[in-house]
C-alpha cells in the first residue's frame, strides 16, 4: 500500500480569537484548551494535526461534536484559514493560493458535500448539479448534459427540472453528490454528508458512495460522528478528540488496538462480528492441522464466518486471498475477538 | 426674586450676573404668579436660573441658537444640496406632467396592463380597473394620478438608493452600526418635523422639497429589510457557494439577492405605503394630489371634500398594497413553491 499522498496536513493549528497566531507557542508548550480559554480568551480548535490522505482512498475523520472535525475539513479548501501549519494538495501548499487561484482550486480540485445539503433553493436540480461548471463558464448545453449524466447515475433521472425542496432528504443529498461529481475534482470532501438522513437511507447512501468509489477512485475525505459509518467506509481512519488526533490508522487495527480509553469506549459499542475481518484476527501459519480447516476469504467478516458454520464451535479456518493461504484461526479466536480490548494491553489471542 | 438668587449671591457672582441686565422675556413660570414656598420649589431649569441671574441663557435662547446656527450654514447647504437635488425636481415635474397630461383613455389601460403584467393576476387587474373607474367617476382622477406620480418617483429613488445601501450594510457590521441609529431617527421623527428644515433649505414651490421629505421618511423599510434579508440567507448555502468557487459578485447576484428577494420586496411594499402616508402630509408644502383636497377640507371645514378625498386615498392605498403584494408573492413563488 504505497499509494501517492494526495492531501497532506502537516502541523496544523487553529486557534479561534483575535490574536490566535501569538498563542500557538503557548499551545506547543503544553497549554491545554481550558487554560487557553481561561487565561487568554482564545479557543483552541485544532492542535498539531498531521494526516496524510492517500489518492483513491476514503479517509474518514471521526469525532464527537466539538472535536474539531468540521473545522478540519473546512481547512482543506480554506473555508477556514489555519493559524499555523501546512496543507499540501499534490505537494503544493494551498495556503499560498490567493484570490482567483483559490477560487479556481475550490471549483476544480476539491468539491464538497454538506450535512444540510446546502442546495440553492431557487435553482432547479440540474442547475444545482452543474454549479461548478457554470462558475467555470461552461456552455449551457455542456452544463445540462453533465448534470443529466450524473443525476441519472445517482438515480435522479426525471427530476432535473424539479426544485430541491420538492425532493426528500436522501434525494437532495444525491443532488449534493451530483454537484460534487459534476465538478470533476479529484478530491471530495463530505462533511457529515449522511448524518441528516434516516438510518436505512443512510445505509443506502453509504453503499452508493462505495459503489461510486469503485468506479471513480476519488480521494474522499469523509467526516462523521458515527463509528459504524466510519468503519464501513474507511480505508484510513482518523479519530479526533478536542482538536487533536488521538489515533489514526487502518480501522481494523484501531478496533483491535485502541490506544486510549476514549477510543476503547467508542469501540466497545460496535457490532464487532460485522466489522472485524478474518485477516484481522488470523494467526500466522505453522504447525496447525489445516486438513479440517475451512477456507475463508481475508475480507470476510466474522459474522459471515459464524453464519457459514451455524455457530459450530469446533471448526477452524484457513484464510486465503487470491488462492494463497495467509493465516489460520479457529472459533476460539472469533469468540475472543468479540470482547473489546483494553487500551494499550497486549492482546492475547 | 426667584429662590435661586441667594445661590448666586452666595457664590459671589451677583456682580457678574447683573453686569448688563436688561428686561428679560417673561418666563412661563412667572405668568402663573404666586408666592414661592418650599412646596413649590422650582427645578433649576434654564428659565428659572435666568430669573435669578440674567447671565444664564433662557431655553428660548437655546432654540433660537439652533435657528441661528441653521440659518448660518444654510447658504453652504443650499449651494451643495441645490444642484444635487435638482434632478429630483425634474423627475417629479416630469412624472407629474406625464401622469396628468396623458389622456385617461390611454393611461388607464396602460396602468391596467402594467399591473396585470407585474402580478400575473386578472383579479388584481380587475380591482385596479374598478378603482381607477371610481376615481374617474367621482372626478378625483387627476388628483389621484398626481399622488401616484409622486409615489412612483419617490419609491423608485428609495429603491435605487435604499437597496444598495442595505446590501452595503449587510456586508459591514460597522456600517450597520453607523446607519441603524439614523434609520431609527428617520422612522421615529414625527412626520411634520421632516418639513421644518426642508422649508428653510428650499423654496416652498420646488417639488424637491416634498420629494425629499417623502424619500427620507419612506426609505427606511427598504434599507432595513434589504439588510435583514441578505443577513438571513442560510449560511450553509453561502458556504456551499464559497466551496464551489463563486466570487463575491456571483455570490451576491446569484445567491444572496435572489434568496433575499422576498424580504427586499416586503421592504419595497412598506416603502410604497409610507410614501403614500407622507405624500398627504407633504401637501402642506405644496405637494399636489389627493392630500390638497384633504387639506382644503380641514382648512375650510368642508367635511365632504376631506372625507371623499380621504376615501380616495384609502382606495389608492389598497390598490398599491395589493399590486405590490401580488408581485411579492410571485417572487416568493418562483423561489420555492413550484
Amino acid at each position: 500500500m504505497s499509494k501517492k499522498v494526495k492531501v497532506s496536513v502537516q502541523g496544523l493549528y487553529k486557534i479561534f480569537g483575535d490574536d490566535g497566531a501569538s498563542k500557538v507557542e503557548l499551545v506547543k508548550n503544553g497549554m491545554t484548551k481550558s487554560e487557553l480559554l481561561d487565561q487568554h480568551g482564545h479557543v483552541l480548535g485544532l492542535q498539531d494535526i498531521n494526516v496524510d490522505m492517500k489518492e483513491g482512498e476514503i479517509t474518514v475523520i471521526m469525532g464527537l461534536s466539538g472535536s474539531g472535525k468540521s473545522t478540519l475539513i473546512r481547512h482543506l479548501n480554506r473555508l477556514i484559514e489555519p493559524t499555523a501549519g501546512k496543507i499540501l494538495l499534490d505537494g503544493e501548499d494551498i495556503l499560498s493560493l490567493q484570490g482567483d487561484n483559490l477560487l479556481e482550486m475550490r471549483r476544480t480540485r476539491m468539491s464538497m458535500v454538506f450535512q444540510k445539503f446546502a442546495l440553492f433553493p431557487h435553482r432547479t436540480v440540474a442547475e444545482n448539479a452543474a454549479l461548478a461548471l457554470e462558475v467555470g463558464g461552461a456552455s449551457k448545453q455542456e452544463q445540462r448534459a453533465e448534470a443529466e449524466k450524473w443525476l441519472a447515475r445517482l438515480g435522479l433521472k426525471g427530476f432535473e427540472d424539479s426544485y430541491p425542496n420538492q425532493l426528500s432528504g436522501g434525494m437532495q443529498q444525491r443532488v449534493g453528490i451530483a454537484r460534487a461529481l459534476c465538478a470533476h475534482s479529484e478530491v471530495m470532501l463530505l462533511d457529515e454528508a449522511f448524518s441528516a438522513l434516516d438510518p436505512i437511507i443512510r445505509s443506502q447512501m453509504q453503499d452508493l458512495l462505495l459503489e461510486l468509489q469503485k468506479e471513480l477512485h476519488k480521494t474522499i475525505i469523509f467526516i462523521t460522528h458515527d463509528l459504524d459509518e466510519a468503519l464501513k467506509l474507511a480505508d484510513h481512519l482518523v479519530i479526533l478528540k478536542d482538536g487533536y488526533v488521538i489515533q489514526q490508522g487502518e480501522p481494523q487495527h484501531i478496533i483491535l488496538n485502541p490506544s486510549d480509553v476514549y477510543i476503547e469506549r467508542f469501540v466497545s459499542d460496535i457490532n464487532r462480528a460485522r466489522v472485524l475481518r478474518t485477516r484481522s484476527i488470523m494467526k500466522p501459519l505453522g504447525g496447525q492441522d489445516l486438513s479440517v480447516a475451512l477456507p475463508v476469504l481475508a475480507d470476510d467478516n466474522l459474522e459471515s464466518v459464524i453464519e457459514m458454520v451455524h455457530g459450530d464451535t469446533s471448526k477452524s479456518f484457513v484464510v486465503e486471498e487470491n488462492g494463497e493461504q495467509l493465516g489460520y484461526f479457529d472459533m476460539h479466536d472469533i469468540v475472543a475477538a468479540m470482547v473489546p480490548q483494553r487500551a494499550k494491553e497486549e492482546w492475547v489471542g | 426674586m426667584s429662590s435661586y438668587s441667594g445661590l448666586f449671591d452666595l457664590l459671589g457672582m451677583r456682580e457678574w450676573c447683573d453686569e448688563d441686565k436688561k428686561p428679560s422675556l417673561m418666563s412661563l413660570g412667572k405668568l402663573k404668579g404666586g408666592e414661592a414656598n418650599w412646596y413649590d420649589v422650582k427645578f433649576p431649569s434654564l428659565d428659572n436660573l435666568h430669573e435669578a441671574c440674567a447671565k444664564v441663557p433662557q431655553t428660548r435662547d437655546f432654540t433660537a441658537g439652533i435657528e441661528d446656527g441653521f440659518l448660518a450654514i444654510r447658504p453652504v447647504l443650499r449651494t451643495v444640496l441645490d444642484p444635487l437635488t435638482q434632478p429630483l425636481s425634474w423627475a417629479l415635474d416630469g412624472a407629474l406632467w406625464l401622469f396628468t397630461s396623458a389622456p385617461w383613455w390611454l393611461l388607464v389601460p396602460v396602468l391596467f396592463g402594467l399591473c396585470v403584467f407585474v402580478t400575473k393576476s386578472w383579479k388584481i387587474g380587475a380591482l385596479v380597473l374598478s378603482f381607477l373607474a371610481t376615481f374617474l367617476f367621482i372626478d378625483h382622477y387627476d388628483h389621484a394620478m398626481q399622488t401616484l406620480a409622486i409615489i412612483f418617483v419617490c419609491t423608485l429613488i428609495c429603491v435605487v438608493v435604499g437597496v444598495p445601501l442595505g446590501i452595503a450594510m449587510s456586508k459591514s457590521d460597522r456600517l450597520q452600526r453607523a446607519i441603524t441609529p439614523i434609520l431609527d431617527m428617520l422612522q421615529t421623527l414625527p412626520t411634520f418635523v421632516y418639513l421644518i428644515p426642508l422649508i428653510f433649505l428650499f423654496k416652498i414651490t420646488e417639488p424637491k422639497l416634498y420629494g425629499l421629505a417623502i424619500i427620507l421618511y419612506a426609505i427606511v423599510p427598504v434599507v432595513r429589510l434589504t439588510n435583514l434579508g441578505i443577513r438571513l440567507v442560510d449560511p450553509d448555502v453561502i458556504e456551499a457557494a464559497e466551496a464551489y468557487g463563486l466570487n463575491k459578485r456571483k455570490k451576491l447576484w446569484g445567491v444572496e439577492i435572489p434568496l433575499a428577494l422576498p424580504t427586499i420586496m416586503a421592504g419595497i411594499n412598506q416603502t410604497i405605503m409610507m410614501s403614500l402616508a407622507m405624500v398627504v402630509i407633504a401637501s402642506l408644502v405644496s405637494a399636489p394630489g389627493l392630500g390638497t383636497l384633504v387639506l382644503d377640507g380641514i382648512n375650510n371645514l368642508r367635511l365632504g371634500v376631506g372625507f371623499v378625498a380621504g376615501f380616495a386615498i384609502v382606495l389608492l392605498a389598497i390598490l398599491l398594497d395589493r399590486v405590490s403584494k401580488a408581485a411579492l408573492d410571485r417572487v416568493n413563488a418562483t423561489q420555492s413553491n413550484h
